[in-house]
């Protein structure tokens, strides 16, 4: 009896044949009874606050039911407390329709709800809104000189602020012989998942609601909506078993949740609010960034100082914050550092994750550094990294779990071919075309959060694993099934992963690529216990065989249980099901991260990538040719997925480089290009060849599985490779995000 | 309300529509053919991409009034029965989708754009699926599908 294990295996998602027949359900898509629909009523300024809100006409429109607004909205929560989730940064969490105060630009001030969409949409027209306007900031850039430290609280504890600094960085700096003094940065750029953010409450009578939500935490939008409106924690439910993309946004509960819950617990009827793409603009974005970097090194192109200080906008009311300052220590050893962050309050709503919150930020200005101090130090970019390559973490100087940082840099430059480069900017040329090879470092931390599952053998002898945990399109659902398949011996075929749904066991929010490691080990610990109960349920069968077996006696496979010294001596889990009355034989258990034992190391998931662009010499059009990235993260439960995860994010990174920004007009205090025409994403003419190194990374420590996630990896070097190779082609150092072709004019 | 007929996967449908409804909109919210999708619903996704009379379209800009008569084939008509279509499985095989938001919209546009005939070349491919956004940045595997079933001629 021998199973290949699933684990390692490029296994196709299992809920594709839903994807592509249309069969999968998002949010906005669950057919409900006497549904109303609500449309969103937008503040069109920036600041201050309503004078007059007249609703009349709308809602004298027929088949309008009700508009909601700060006059006339029920109770809801007034502790602040009630509304903090469980990624709420410290302050207050901006609470839609409760006073008249306008603070910021698209703030939702009514909520209008009719009998079918177009009625919805039209009447939000009709609703007048007068105002009282008063003087606001949105420009990061004109305010640097207010910026001051974040506040702290509960999120503090996964993003600390910068350490301490280090030697005498200023001193370092003068004495050393090559230096470089770079300023960065970028505008806030929005996740813009495909799905629009929608909610559908099912109003179930009794306090009871059941909620189709498009969210990346069914847990913490079910405690969010239970502490907001007062209801019991069991009879809140939140489904999300089909999430279209997030990247960060629905980490939090979003408005939408809110307006529809409230709309759905006063009117006592099902309701469904969805926002329109223009209505994702006023709402959780990447926050504009100012950066500066002071790099030096020694005449031996070691590294001897490093200042990096980081200032970033939040909104008046929330201070989050994002580790950027201090990446630069977690990759190369320096002795003089100076890391600082910095927040400005501008009058735009709270930012929030957005895929590799931080670390793209910062990798990006850290690897464009590293690149021109490199050229300082007339050393080759790569071989400069080299010489500073850190076994271990040098900012706290423990060891790693485990890096394969080194293998990346080989395997990519290998595959990429970057001994053929001429590091003479400009030298390589393609017909029209100037060629630039650029290259950068990557890292993220590996996290990893407690959760809990249940397990469970049927009468069929099969396994059903059941976690609240979503799939925003990571590969949850099927490198999941692959895990407990391998941990009992069963096919995959004979397991079926059950999540998406507040009702089942624990599980933080989708994040920072944590959840192969938290849901996993879950997993692991509770398949443990499982094993244990069917011996001892297998046991209590009479004249059982396996009557003196202890634990470690037995094994397990195709869904039998049998005795290591004598394999031929097994019960099947169905007999186990039927001796034990027909009663499925389940547990529940929590898998955490082993703190105690990891304090001693540092977590990171590395990564190189090696690009290609070709500038057109006259129009200064930037493409990039071709990519390259290796990957260290560990262990990888399923290669298909994981390339599918890092080419997306290499995507994302292109994107971020050479396409994606959210033009602020600091003049009217809102985003200008508020829609997908004009917010640039890649389509698939800008994408070209993308390739995928998964380093050989064993971590027997990290965790159970050896896994580290790779959401976020494929994303952080991509920026700085393409800024470099633009450099490279060009001698042009642009450093600003996004580099458009006029930068290049 | 105007009384109109679509024909869509093969079944007739006859419904009351007010005239501002969009082509989309009857498809997702009367029909309850939710395979099709709003990202947008500006014409700017591609998201919305339905056969219309076997050409595609986005059905966010089409009113379902002015196309009374027509045949669509949304995504929940794409294949036969319970065998998918060869485009289908490829995208399942070259993991063409993540979050699979796109992934209708992507597959209905591919279809129309083969059935033009104008792309010869792996770049022309791309340039005239260039209107159907990833934002998962599946963009690779999506047109690998294509080129596998374009090359194949549509093999099964
Ligand atoms: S929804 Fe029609 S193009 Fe986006
Ligand atoms: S698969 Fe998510 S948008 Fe394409």
């Amino acid at each position: 009896m021998k199973i290949q294990s699933a684990v390692g295996q490029p296994v196709s998602r299992l809920e594709g044949k839903l994807k592509v027949t249309g069969a999968a359900k998002y949010a906005a898509e669950y057919d409900v009874p006497d549904l109303l629909y609500g449309y969103v009523v937008h503040a069109t300024i920036t600041k201050g606050r309503i004078t007059r809100l007249d609703t009349g006409a709308a809602k004298a429109l027929q088949g309008v039911v009700d508009v909601i607004t700060h006059e006339n909205r029920p109770e809801v929560a007034s502790a602040d407390l009630k509304y903090i989730d469980m990624d709420a940064p410290p302050g207050l969490v901006f609470k839609p329709l409760t006073d008249p105060e306008v603070r910021y630009n698209g703030q939702p001030v009514a909520l209008v709800l009719a009998e079918d969409f177009e009625t919805a949409r039209y009447a939000s027209g009709l609703v007048e809104v007068e105002y009282e306007t008063q003087a606001f900031e949105t420009c990061l850039d004109h305010n640097l000189d207010n910026a001051r430290e974040p506040g702290k609280g509960f999120s503090t504890m996964l993003k600390p602020p910068p350490p301490k600094p280090t030697g005498n960085f200023e001193q370092a700096f003068r004495d050393s012989p090559f230096k470089v003094d770079a300023e960065f940065r970028h505008g806030s750029e929005h996740h813009n998942p495909m799905e629009l953010f929608a909610t559908t409450t099912v109003y179930e009578g009794d306090g009871k609601l059941t909620i189709y939500d498009k969210t990346q935490g069914t847990v913490n939008n079910q405690l969010f909506v239970a502490n907001v409106f007062g209801l019991r924690y069991e009879d809140v439910r939140v489904l999300a078993p089909f999430v279209g993309g997030a990247f960060g946004s629905g980490l939090r509960p979003q408005y939408q949740l809110y307006l529809s819950v409230m709309a759905a617990l006063h009117l006592k009827r099902n309701v469904r609010v969805v926002l329109s793409r223009k209505q994702m603009f006023p709402f959780p974005h990447r926050p504009q960034s100012y950066q500066r970097l002071r790099f030096a090194a020694d005449a031996n192109g070691s590294l001897t100082a490093m200042n990096h200080r980081a200032i970033s906008e939040t909104s008046q009311f929330e201070d989050y914050a994002e580790v950027v300052a201090e990446w630069s220590h977690k990759l190369y050893p320096s002795p003089n550092t100076l890391f600082e962050y910095k927040l400005v309050s501008l009058d735009l709503y709270t930012p929030m994750d957005m895929r590799a919150p931080g670390g793209a930020t910062a990798l990006h200005a850290i690897e464009c550094t590293m690149d021109e101090l490199a050229y300082e130090a007339g050393i080759d970019p790569l071989e400069f990294r080299l010489r500073n390559y850190a076994e271990t973490d040098p900012s706290t100087g423990k060891p790693f779990t485990s890096k394969a940082l080194r293998e990346c840099y080989m395997r990519a430059a290998e595959q990429f071919g970057w001994k053929e480069r001429n590091p003479e900017p400009g030298s390589m040329v393609r017909g029209n075309k100037l060629v630039g090879y650029g290259m950068a470092t990557g890292i993220w931390d590996a996290y990893q959060f407690p959760a809990r599952t249940e397990v469970i053998i049927t009468g069929e002898g099969k396994m059903i694993v059941n976690s609240a945990v979503t799939d925003i399109g990571t590969g949850t659902l099927t490198v999941m099934t692959q895990v407990a398949a391998d941990e009992l011996g069963l096919p995959i075929e004979d397991v079926t992963f059950s999540y998406g749904d507040s009702k089942k066991p624990f599980s933080m929010f989708q994040g920072g690529s944590a959840m192969t490691a938290s849901t996993g080990v879950a997993i692991v610990v509770a398949v443990k216990a499982l094993k244990k109960k069917l011996l001892k349920k297998a046991k209590s069968i009479a004249g059982s065989p396996f009557d003196r077996a202890g634990n470690d006696d037995v094994a397990f496979k195709y869904g039998h249980m049998f005795l290591r010294k004598q394999p031929s001596v097994s019960v099947s889990f169905a007999e186990i099901v039927a001796a034990n009355g027909g009663k499925p034989v389940k547990t529940t258990n929590m898998g955490a991260p082993h703190v105690l034992k990891l304090r001693k190391y540092t977590k990171s998931s590395h990564s190189a990538a090696f690009v290609e662009v070709e500038v057109d010499k006259d129009l200064k059009t930037i493409t990039v040719t071709r990519a390259v990235s290796a990957v260290a993260a560990g262990r990888i439960v399923n290669p298909k997925t994981a390339r599918s995860q890092i080419a997306g994010s290499m995507v994302w990174g292109i994107s971020k480089a050479l396409h994606e920004e959210s033009i602020l007009d600091e003049n009217l205090g809102k985003y200008m290009n508020a829609n997908l025409g004009e917010y640039h994403i890649p389509v698939h003419a800008d994408i070209n060849e993308l390739e995928v190194i998964f380093a050989d990374e064993r971590d027997d420590l990290i965790n159970e599985l050896g896994v580290k996630g790779v959401g976020e990896i494929g994303l952080v070097a991509m920026p700085a490779a393409i800024a470099n190779a633009v450099f490279h082609a060009t001698g042009r150092r642009i450093r600003e995000l996004p580099i458009h072709f006029d930068k290049l004019l | 309300m105007t009384t109109i007929t679509l024909n869509v996967n093969k079944q007739t449908h006859t419904l009351e529509v007010l005239p501002w409804v969009s082509l989309l909109d009857a498809l997702r919210d009367r029909l309850k053919l939710t395979g099709t999708k709003k990202g947008c619903d500006h014409g700017q996704c591609g998201a919305c991409t339905v056969l219309c009379d076997g050409t595609r379209i986005l059905s966010c800009l089409s009113l379902a009034v002015m196309k009374n008569g027509s045949e669509i084939t949304t995504v929940e008509g794409i294949a036969d029965g319970d065998a998918l279509h060869p485009l289908q499985k490829a995208f399942i095989e070259h993991d063409a989708f993540q979050c699979g938001y796109c992934t209708p919209g992507q597959i209905c546009s591919a279809i129309g754009m083969l059935a033009e005939g104008k792309a010869r070349t792996r770049d022309e491919v791309k340039e005239l699926m260039s209107g159907n956004l990833c934002r998962c940045g599946a963009n690779t595997g999506i047109i690998d599908a294509i080129m596998e079933v374009k090359e194949g001629g549509g093999r099964e």
